[in-house]
């Protein structure tokens, strides 16, 4: 019998989901060795559980979701986390540095019907988990390799060094050296291959902080080549703005 | 010099040179323009050389800036070297596929490519020779590497601009190109643009017979010499010299490493750049049907975690002991291993460091320290 599959939402923008349905080609080899049990996103057949691996997308926000992954838990044999929201918190972890009270008075007509907690935080505050695979969204072929891996029962390729390691194999001319741009990738963990770099783009930290970011000594480089301490902390406040070394060097304690 | 067997070309001659190589089965890689710097990429012509571009490096700065001549190599070195293709940042070592129960095993095979490199420095002719003796030059030869390099012509180019971040004159590895070559090109811009070539090997020679050229004077011989003269008299950095094995192995718990390792990102930046380092990890794959794997050799660097990842952790968790574990191989226990120090001086780690780490004055900081501490001894 095949190893079934599930895959979940929680607060979450369906951009890791949709990178699964992105497989395209793969989709059927994916298909065709293990059983998607249920996946809303793509399907609206629904197997019962337990299932033997569980994809878990979005960050814990309501006291419903908190409940709601304990459940998934118990129904899991492997249960691994994919995007920034669900490995960080996501974009929405800066309502962890605010007032969500204030939010929920400005932003909805009647605030009393909101149930929401005053933080957002990855799936692994909550229940334990297996494996977190990064990105936002996550990269499709290391998505393909976590779940090969899984199936073969062998250590996923997934490297936890700076994207800088990634430039260089591919050959990429490094934009802050060569051209001055701003980028996080001495700081942010590989895995997208370079995605940014390779288009002259500074990398934004979407894969959230590699194995041992030195964020103190970037800092004063992005200083040098023209940020802002107020740009600084706009820097690291994005997707993973609620991991502590992001966290902290946006200076939010 | 063997100024008998030097002619002189000019610089339209040397697209017949790349087309002399190609008709002959190479594939001719050189230096070209892209995305702001000059990297080594397969040339179809001489017209995609980097004409009228010079570099101007800085501890972690590059810029691409015009130059007031017609140069083809008048620039330093950039981002890569040629070790991207001898020893190639990604290649497949073996497959298996499950059969009948079992798994059939397939080396693979090794490539078969003849390569032509356009522009080696005198730096990089010596890291080549240093990436010689490890992959090919003890016990167990590399096949991979022995089948890239066997039959590699190299086309050489002497120094005439060498890089603010260069320092090879101090590592005795330039900027006079010395090594085994098959042509070695003096850039000649005094008066007429014009290269003086030396003969390197029976095929140089046989190749260079098809340009057109004409036998070298003593005045173009004098200025050939001239150009590396003035480049090594150019040359603004040094390795201090000192007993660099000496140093590294008595500067085990110099304070320096704390000051360095809080500037050092551990970005591996400074090791993928480096001609000489050779550190990979070997990595398996599988596909999702469990039927074909394979096993992969990648690059991979004495600063990443993993690198010393032995049993339940890494043995160099700090950035200081991954940067010392790296001054202290290039410098020190290379010569142990391989009669050598690790360093050619092309300057690359500096430049390519994000936050311009400089190896010249980390080793100056460690002797001049320690010479203070044997004078507060004293
Ligand atoms: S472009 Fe960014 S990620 Fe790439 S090597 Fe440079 S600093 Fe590192
Ligand atoms: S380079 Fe950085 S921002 Fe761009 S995709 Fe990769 S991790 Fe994300
Ligand atoms: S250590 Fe630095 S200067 Fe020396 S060969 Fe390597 S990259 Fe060049
Ligand atoms: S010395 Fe520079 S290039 Fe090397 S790992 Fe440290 S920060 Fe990166």
């Amino acid at each position: 019998m095949k190893p079934t599959l599930a895959v979940w939402k929680f607060a979450s923008c369906d951009g890791c989901q949709l990178t699964i349905l992105d497989l395209e080609d793969d989709l059927l080899a994916l298909t065709g060795a293990i059983e998607i049990s249920d996946f809303r996103e793509a399907t609206s057949a629904v197997v019962e559980g337990p299932y033997d691996l569980s994809l878990v997308e979005g960050s814990i926000t309501t006291p419903h979701d908190a409940e709601r992954i304990q459940e998934i838990r118990r129904n899991s044999k492997a249960l691994i986390t994919i995007g920034a929201c669900a490995t960080s918190g996501g974009i929405q972890a800066l309502r962890n540095f605010a007032d969500v009270d204030e939010f929920t008075r400005v932003v909805y007509a009647s605030p009393q019907y909101i149930s929401t907690l005053a933080t957002s935080t990855p799936i692994s505050d909550h229940v334990s988990v297996d494996f977190e695979l990064r990105g936002c969204p996550i990269d499709k072929r290391q998505l393909l390799e976590l779940v090969s891996a899984f199936l073969i029962g062998r250590k996923p390729r997934i490297p936890t060094t700076s994207v800088c390691t990634e430039c260089k194999r591919r050959g990429v001319v490094c934009v802050t050296v060569a051209h001055g741009t701003p980028c996080l990738g001495p700081v942010t963990q590989a895995g997208c291959g370079a995605l940014c770099p390779a288009y002259n783009r500074g990398c934004f930290g979407c894969f959230g902080p590699m194995e041992s970011p030195n964020t103190s000594s970037l800092i004063p480089l992005l200083r040098r080549l023209g940020r802002s301490d107020t740009d600084v902390e706009r820097l690291f406040s994005t997707f993973n703005a609620g991991s502590e070394p992001f966290r902290k060097a946006a200076g939010h304690g | 010099m063997e100024s008998e067997r030097s002619v002189v070309i000019a610089p339209e001659a040397l697209d017949d040179l790349i087309g002399a190589l190609r008709r002959r089965g190479f594939r001719v890689l050189g230096p070209t323009v892209r995305d702001g710097a000059i990297v080594y990429d397969e040339l179809d012509s001489a017209s995609e050389l980097p004409i009228g571009v010079t570099d101007r490096q800085e501890p972690g700065s590059y810029r691409l800036e015009e130059r007031d001549d017609e140069a083809r190599f008048g620039y330093a070195v950039g981002p890569h070297s040629w070790k991207r293709f001898l020893f190639p940042p990604r290649i497949t070592l073996w497959r298996a596929k499950a059969e009948n129960g079992g798994r059939k095993i397939e080396e693979e095979p090794p490539n078969e490519t003849q390569l032509a490199f356009i522009g080696v420095r005198s730096c990089e002719l010596s890291a080549i020779a240093i990436q010689d003796r490890v992959f090919i030059g003890g016990k167990f030869v590399d096949r991979d590497y022995a089948a890239r390099r066997d039959g590699a012509f190299l086309l050489a180019v002497n120094c005439g601009e060498p890089g603010a971040n260069c320092f090879c004159a101090s590592m005795d590895a330039g900027p006079r190109v010395r090594d085994p070559y098959d042509l070695a090109l003096t850039e000649m811009l005094d008066g007429e643009h014009r290269f003086l070539v030396e003969v390197g090997s029976e095929r140089g020679a046989d190749v260079l017979a098809e340009l057109p050229s004409v036998p070298a004077s003593q005045s173009d011989v004098a200025s050939a010499l001239a150009v590396t003269n003035d480049a090594a008299a150019r040359m603004t950095k040094a390795m201090p010299q000192v007993d660099l094995h000496a140093l590294l192995a008595g500067s085990l718990e110099h304070p320096r490493w704390d000051d360095v390792a809080s500037r050092c990102l551990s970005c591996t930046n400074c090791t993928l750049v480096c001609p000489t380092c050779f550190c990979s990890s070997v990595e398996d794959t599988s596909d999702l049907a469990g039927v074909e794997t394979a096993r992969e050799r990648v690059w991979d660097s004495c600063f990443s975690l993993d690198y010393s990842y032995i049993h339940g952790g890494s043995i160099r968790a700090s950035s200081r002991s991954r940067y010392r574990q790296w001054l202290t191989h290039k410098l020190g226990t290379w010569v142990d291993q391989f009669g050598t120090a690790g360093c050619v001086g092309c300057g690359r780690c500096i430049t390519w460091c994000p936050v311009g780490i400089d190896i010249t004055e980390e080793v100056a900081a460690l002797s001049k320290q320690e010479e203070k501490s044997h004078a507060a001894t004293a």
